[in-house]
């Protein structure tokens, strides 16, 4: 079932612009039933790394291979609509190119099937998320592809988030790559973490990753504030039902799946 | 009489049927300044028609899609594309118009039918150019609206989804160049802009999607253009900006209640 070929794969990506680098030879594979997730700083290049990764922006140097007939399912990180346009959630899905899913499938798939006939100007920060997944879906997509998903949404509608997209995965089978600055709601819903600040200054599994020094000296600081939270999620995690998961086990992201996948069968 | 009106309605009627989707797309995509500047600038063309002795009408549509095509190359770097350098651009282009429009003209050209146009002197050549080079674009608009749709709504979005986001965005420049260029000689070059939004603007209060909105700009800019020919003809008020009050009278209607509206 698992296909050993990566989907996306990119190759000693730089990127520089006016004299100054914004990306320092990034190598970074995602392949399909797998969650990848970068995480930086703000000004690390993430969105510029996206962009390159999505064939939006040209690399100064290096390549992006895509595995053949790839389709992508994108999820922006701001719709930025003018108000001056109406637009209801289903004109707004019936966008897309290459539409296969029904819309009202979709909308039920992310849990916002009674927003149909909504404007899109009405929708709180949670909603337009859960209805941008939604057209990110409708393409059936091999990989996903999601910045910043959960932006302007608050802490519990945020790990709700993450578990939607966790659990879409192993429905989907697909790949998912996303941007994300906060490694603790995160992490019992990623396989990978790629930390960048510029350069990938550490990756591997999110366990490793929380002990890493480089880590530590991007976020520890500045989460200061944080450190109580941060051992609390350090220390167990719920899974969709609340139940305690082991994730100091190295195994723990794979325990989770496990148990996903016992539910689903 | 009949005669005599006929064909500044036919034409009013047919430049606000177009301008309506094109309005429309301005509106969403923030690019009323852009509409100005290429339409300051087609007094350029009349210059360059009157210098090169070339048919005026056919000059603006050429000069039209040059600035359309140095405005869309000038978007893509979008650090310049500031309010300020664009106000800068259009009005030194006008500037420099009227310059060179007094320089070259031997009597051929009146300088306040390009500035204001002169609906109620349209011919039928005038006529068929507009029915013409209407269909065109109107055809063109149809066939690519949900394109034009889609990266109005999300350039990255669309561009990930297969869609070549810089010749959609280079052909609704030149269809916005066409439509100013067939438009000039009704409204004039300082008032086409508002032709194009103000519809579109008091049409947004009436819709809940994108192409009732269009429907709606179609309808209200249809009705100034009949409200500004009654107007002109009772008061001998100039057509063009009769036509641009009325479209605004409209708006200003719409807006007050729509607030009372909200404040029930």
């Amino acid at each position: 079932m698992l296909s050993t070929e990566p989907l996306l794969q990119a190759q000693e990506i730089s990127l520089r612009d006016r004299q100054r680098t914004l990306l320092q030879d990034i190598d970074l594979t995602v392949s399909a039933n797998e969650i990848v997730t970068i995480i930086g700083p703000n000004g690390a290049g993430k969105s510029s790394l996206l962009n390159i990764l999505l064939g939006l922006r040209k690399p100064t140097r290096g390549k992006v291979i895509r595995s053949p007939e790839l389709t992508i399912g994108y999820m922006p990180q701001r719709l930025q609509l003018n108000p001056q346009m109406p637009l209801t959630v289903e004109r707004f899905l019936s966008l897309t190119h290459h539409g296969t899913l029904h819309i009202e499938q979709a909308l039920e798939k992310t849990g916002v099937q009674g927003l149909k006939k909504t404007s899109m100007h009405h929708l709180s920060g949670g909603e337009t998320q859960r209805v941008l997944l939604s057209r990110a879906l409708l393409r059936q997509p091999q990989l996903l592809v999601l910045d910043e998903p959960a932006q302007g949404v608050d802490i519990t509608g945020q790990s709700q988030l993450y578990d939607l997209i966790a659990q879409l995965r192993s429905e989907l089978k697909c790949g998912v790559l996303m941007v994300s600055h906060d490694l603790h709601i995160v992490m019992a819903a990623t396989d990978r973490v790629i930390c960048l600040n510029q350069h990938i200054c550490c990756h591997g599994h999110p366990d490793k990753i929380s002990n890493h020094p480089a880590y530590l000296e991007m976020f520890g600081h500045a989460t200061g504030t944080n450190v109580a939270i941060y051992t609390h999620h350090h220390d167990h995690s719920h899974d969709v039902h609340g139940d305690v998961l082991d994730v100091n086990d190295k195994e723990g992201g794979y325990l989770h799946k496990k148990h996903q996948d016992q539910h689903h069968d | 009489m009949i005669e005599f009106l006929a064909p500044a309605l036919i034409a009013g009627l047919g430049v606000a049927i177009i301008a309506a989707p094109l309005g429309s797309l301005i509106v969403w995509q923030r690019l009323v300044y852009f509409g100005d500047t290429l339409a300051h600038s087609s007094l350029l063309g009349v210059a360059f028609g009157l210098l090169l002795t070339i048919n005026i009408q056919l000059a603006i549509v050429l000069s039209g899609i040059v600035i359309a095509l140095l405005l869309v190359g000038w978007q893509n770097q979008k650090q310049l594309s500031t309010d300020t350098l664009l106000g800068i651009l259009s009005h030194s282009s006008l500037a420099l118009g009227l310059i060179l429009v007094s320089v070259f003209d031997t009597g051929r050209v009146d300088l306040s039918t390009y500035l204001l146009g002169d609906l109620l002197s349209t011919t039928i050549a005038d006529v068929v150019f507009i029915i013409g080079l209407g269909s065109i674009i109107g055809f063109t608009i149809w066939r690519y609206w949900h394109f034009l749709l889609f990266i109005t709504v999300n350039e990255s979005l669309a561009a990930v989804e297969g869609i070549q986001v810089n010749k959609i965005r280079l052909l609704l420049f030149l269809l916005l160049a066409l439509t100013i260029a067939i438009s000039i000689k009704m409204v004039g070059v300082l008032l086409i802009t508002a032709l194009l939004i103000i519809p579109a603007a008091t049409a947004r209060y009436l819709a809940d999607s994108p192409e009732k909105m269009v429907l709606w700009s179609g309808i209200l800019g249809c009705l100034s253009v009949i409200g500004g020919l009654t107007t002109s003809l009772l008061w001998d008020t100039p057509a063009g900006p009769s036509i641009v009050v009325c479209a605004s009278s409209a708006f200003v209607c719409l807006l007050l209640f729509s607030a009372k509206v909200r404040a029930l």
